[in-house]
């Protein structure tokens, strides 16, 4: 049934004459999963296709996740494919298969499928980052992608080769496995056991660091993030989000079903490589996210500082591992969060009438609150959540990781963390200061830009879904629903 | 019932103020004005209410009430308000503070005034909250409730260079926040008590005690948060600053209430739960202190704008709070509390008998005026009596603080230097705040002044503004001459929870061949170190 689901999703496309159809549809799969996640308890786990799909309730949290951003990128989207002009069946097609692709990916049980599912929505993504083919920008951005995607998929698939290759010969690589013969040596499952029988084979090892580090330019950890910037400020805004949201969850989806999966037996090797990791990326997407003044670089830097707090949940979940999945939950949460409020922001960045939408700089949002104090109200939650500030959701969020990174004791991390929330203010806050604070008057610049809100007024659709989202930020800060009885 | 009705009205009202506000109900700006006042009037009373209520012989928290169903329940969290010995005080200087900055916002005909008031409602609920909380979580939410108004009025309606300030202010305040939170997380992570309130987690302490290297783990977290908070000596740069820009309400109740946050934390969480942790710290707090005392009060000295005079003034006296919490003594404890409610008072009049003086004069600069006394005789008394307040001159609140504090440092022979050099303040205070009297009031009337004066004719203090400035003055004189009033209420509070500490503090002063005392009330007696709450200081005016 789940899987119709997903096969419902690709036969849309064909009809997607219009954006209208699209977003009904997906609105429609939407509540269609979640009602059949309310009424028919999936908690039990089920494999499909030989094993190589396993279907939890994890992954059925992430696949609403994943229902629920694709709904949003598409409204978004067909707000600004028909202000663009460009055409919209392909880019409602292609979300929607990315989706699909996001979907499998978080199922998969083999390395093969991993593999698979993760180059469908590549290539999905490859086309959509230079959808606009008018833009220069855009085209860059694609070959950017498209260059960095391709080193990263080869270091995966090296990664996979290299533990298949241990995989289904063991002792020719001075490992142990009895009994191999009988198993799929790129299973999830066998490759777990031979792991945890030979912690310490570098030929394993290294296969597992050139996945992850496949999986870190996913999710834009450093040292893999270089071309975050540049693609997130060349693409089209809703495909920026896309980027931001889907592929960053998908990619830490992963990285939890592995860690805490068949790399569980590396656990002693791959914390203290995940902690540089993780406090490296803090301090570089901080770091850098101060000096930029224009939005969409800095959302993207700011995205991978908030990739390494993510990374620090993972870290706990490890520590925990076996015993207690709380930590997994706390990054549940922290994504939905991060969902809510990144559509926040992007949202009312396409409301935006500029010429070249890659420029949104912060001059262009002086005084928004007072122009518009719905979508400065909405602007400001937005970041405020991403922030950190309560009474946001993006608090309690914070809270639950401090928190759980402590448990786990991650203090080195943790330390990072604070400060990078810390240095976090400063962009976020000045951003939150075009929006909400006037600038004091002076004489010299008198404006004859257009105002870029001039078009306020004709939102209808957009403003609903934009004040759905801030409520529900607002709402889960102070109750956490069905996650905080997991906590 | 009422009592309680009363506790959570305090924080209910203001807030359903500021959100009627922000929702647009309330169209008539006359009506603005009444719901304003309704909105900080009620606080004050409900704050004078309770805490003539308040009975001090009882254990615990008063008044108490408890919603399990809010907050996190699987980390303890749960809504819980309540007043003990400690926050009481501090919860009626929270209600009057926040009456006469609600007044003076009234009559400030600042711009755009709804906003204002909903924003400064909101802080007052914040702040109102904060000292009801028993909950260690929805304290922390209720001081951030409170802290992100003040970013914004900063940013809104503040003096020169405003934008910057408010930048600054709020990298340094959240650095100081999200610091604190780690201590208060990793406290709720280590003892892992059933509630994340007060009296649970001492309950839990004092059956698992923790590792020496934990607490002072624990309390360096939370004294480097705190710190930050309440401006401690080399992280207090941002503070004078920010009251500087900050419109007067504001600076109002962040100096005078917002920034006891830390110390009322300190001394609530931090020594009592902790006092391995305190020890551990006590000689840096000391130091630090004494940073505040003498390196900012000389500071405060060299100001020649009224308004920076009175932040860093403000500064300067949370040296003496610290350093009653440094002591690690029931005395100390008491008598920073003490302080701290006659400190709110104090600053907050000063900085809105400042405004005042800028509304008459056109400026802040102490060098263009001159000789005012003639024309406002009314504000040159409130300005000496504020002036003498701050110093510390018997009759005033101050003054008991002070002095326990100096008694608590007297207490052991090694705190004796700091006494010395403590008392050197009270020289420096006197040094700026006289000369401000002398600089504004008195002497020869400066040319910017006359020239001032001829566009706009100075008139003294009227109702609106001697209203508020008169509140305040009554509350700060009635602290003077009758401290039992609050001494009474925290002794049981003060002298039960700070037990565990004193007797700490005690056998680490006391030579090794003497036998430690076990704890208690017996150990006091026969301890030659007894250890005196404040009780004891009979005002000498009556």
């Amino acid at each position: 049934m789940i899987l119709g689901l997903e096969l419902f999703g690709m036969k849309d496309s064909s009809s997607g004459r219009t954006g209208v159809i699209a977003i009904f549809f997906q609105s429609v799969l939407f509540v269609g999963h979640l009602l059949d996640y309310l009424f028919w308890h999936h908690s039990a786990a089920l494999n499909f296709f030989s094993d190589m799909i396993s279907q939890g309730l994890q992954a059925e949290v992430m696949r609403s996740f994943f229902l629920l951003s694709s709904l949003l990128v598409s409204i978004i989207g067909h707000r600004y494919l028909c202000r663009k002009g460009l055409k919209s069946g392909e880019f409602h097609h292609l979300t929607m298969l990315a989706t699909a692709g996001l979907m499998l990916l978080c199922q998969s049980n083999h390395f093969l499928m991993l593999f698979v599912a993760l180059e469908t929505v590549a290539l999905c993504f490859y086309t959509l980052v230079a959808y606009n083919r008018d833009s220069a920008k855009s085209l860059e951005a694609g070959i950017k992608y498209l260059i960095f995607g391709a080193l990263s998929s080869a270091l995966l698939l090296f990664g996979i080769v290299l533990l298949y290759g241990v995989g289904a010969n063991p002792e020719a690589w001075g490992a142990s496995y009895p009994g191999h013969e009988f198993m799929d040596p790129l299973s999830f499952q066998y490759l777990g056991n031979l792991m945890s029988e030979n912690p310490d084979n570098l030929m394993l090892r290294a296969g597992v660091v050139l996945i992850l580090a496949g999986i870190a330019f996913k999710v834009g950890a450093a040292p893999f993030q270089i071309w975050v910037p540049d693609v997130y400020h060349g693409s089209p805004l809703p495909i920026t989000a896309f980027l931001g949201v889907s592929s960053k969850a998908a990619g830490f989806f992963v990285l939890l079903n592995l860690v805490n999966g068949p790399f569980e037996g590396m656990s002693e090797f791959l914390l203290p490589l995940l902690g540089f990791v993780a406090t490296f990326t803090i301090f570089f997407g901080n770091l850098a996210a101060c000096a930029q003044r224009n939005v969409k670089r800095m959302l993207g830097l700011s995205g991978v500082a908030h990739a390494g707090y993510l990374l620090v949940a993972v870290m706990a979940s490890m520590q925990f591992a076996g015993d207690d999945d709380r930590a997994i939950w706390v990054l549940f949460f922290y994504l939905f969060v991060y969902l809510l409020a990144s559509f926040c922001v992007f949202g009312v960045m396409g409301l935006a009438d500029l010429p070249d939408e890659n420029e949104h700089e912060f001059s262009h949002y002086e005084d928004l609150a007072k122009k518009s104090p719905w979508a400065g109200f909405v602007l400001v939650s937005g970041i405020a959540s991403l922030a950190g500030i309560p009474p946001f959701a993006g608090f309690i969020a914070k809270l639950l990781l401090i928190s759980v990174a402590y448990e786990a004791k991650l203090y080195l991390s943790l330390t990072a963390m604070v400060i990078g929330v810390v240095i976090s203010i400063y962009y976020y806050f000045g951003w939150m200061r075009a929006i909400a604070l006037p600038r004091p008057a002076s004489f010299e610049d008198v404006e004859d830009a257009p105002d870029p809100w001039a078009g306020l007024s004709k939102t209808g659709f957009m403003k609903v879904v934009l004040v759905l989202l801030t409520v529900a930020s607002i709402v889960l800060g102070f109750w956490q629903g069905p996650f905080g009885d997991v906590f | 019932m009422l009592d309680q009705i009363l506790l959570l009205g305090s924080i209910a009202v203001p807030l359903a103020v500021s959100l009627s506000f922000f929702a647009g109900w309330v169209r008539d700006d006359e009506w603005v004005v009444k719901l304003a006042c309704l909105g900080f009037g009620f606080p004050c009373v409900a704050g004078i209410l309770l805490f003539i209520k308040f009975d001090g012989t009882v254990d615990g928290y008063c008044f108490e009430i408890l919603y399990e169903k809010m907050g996190l329940q699987e980390l303890g969290i749960t809504f819980h308000l309540g007043l003990n010995g400690v926050s009481s005080p501090l919860f009626a200087m929270a209600g009057i503070v926040g009456l006469a900055a609600g007044l003076a916002a009234v009559f400030s005909g600042a711009k755009r005034l709804k906003l204002y008031l909903a924003l400064l409602c909101f802080m007052q609920s914040g702040l109102m909250g904060l000292f009801a909380s028993v909950d260690l979580f929805f304290y922390y939410l209720f001081h951030e409730f409170a802290l992100i108004p003040t970013f914004i009025m900063i940013g809104l309606w503040g003096g020169r260079n405003r934008r910057g300030i408010a930048l600054e202010i709020t990298i340094y305040l959240t650095l100081g926040a999200l610091v604190s939170l780690g201590g208060l997380v990793a406290l709720n992570v280590m003892v892992d008590a059933p509630k994340f309130d007060f009296p649970t987690l001492s309950q839990a302490l004092s059956d698992i005690a923790l590792h020496d290297s934990t607490q002072a783990k624990i309390f360096g977290l939370l004294l480097l948060g705190f710190g930050i908070l309440v401006a401690l000596f080399p992280f207090h740069t941002w503070a004078p600053r920010g009251y500087e820009a900050a419109p007067t309400p504001v600076s109002m109740l962040h100096a005078g209430v917002l920034k006891k946050f830390g110390l009322y934390g300190l001394i609530q969480i931090g020594a009592p739960l902790l006092p391995e942790g305190a020890l551990f710290w006590s000689p840096w707090l000391l130091w630090l202190a004494l940073g505040n005392v003498l390196f900012v009060g000389m500071v405060t000295i060299a100001q020649g704008n009224l308004k920076s005079m009175v932040g860093y003034g403000s500064v300067m006296h949370m040296g003496y709070c610290f350093l009653g919490i440094g002591v690690c003594s029931s005395l100390g404890a008491g008598s920073a509390v003490m302080l701290m409610a006659a400190h709110g008072l104090s600053v907050s009049l000063m900085f809105l008998l400042s405004a005042s003086i800028q509304r008459r004069s056109g400026t802040y600069e102490m060098g263009q005026m001159g000789g005012m006394a003639g024309k406002t005789p009314i504000l040159a008394c409130f300005f000496v009596a504020a002036s003498l307040a701050t110093i510390g001159l018997p009759g005033f609140g101050n003054f008991w603080g002070e002095f326990g504090v100096f008694l608590s440092l007297g207490e052991q022979p090694s705190h004796r230097i700091f006494l010395g050099l403590a008392a050197l303040g009270i020289i420096l205070s006197a040094v700026f705040g006289l000369r401000a009297v002398a600089r504004i009031f008195f002497g020869p009337q400066s040319e910017e002044l006359t020239a001032h004066e001829n566009k706009n004719p100075i008139r003294d203090l009227g109702l609106t503004e001697a209203l508020p400035a008169g509140l305040i003055l009554a509350a700060l004189l009635l602290l003077g001459l009758w401290p039992r009033g609050i001494s009474d209420r925290i002794n049981k509070e003060i002298t039960d929870r700070y037990a565990k500490v004193d007797h700490a503090t005690l056998s680490l002063f006391l030579p090794p061949c003497c036998p430690v005392p076990q704890g208690g009330e017996e150990s006091n007696q026969t301890t030659p170190l007894q250890v005196s709450p404040p009780v004891v200081l009979e005002p000498e005016e009556r």
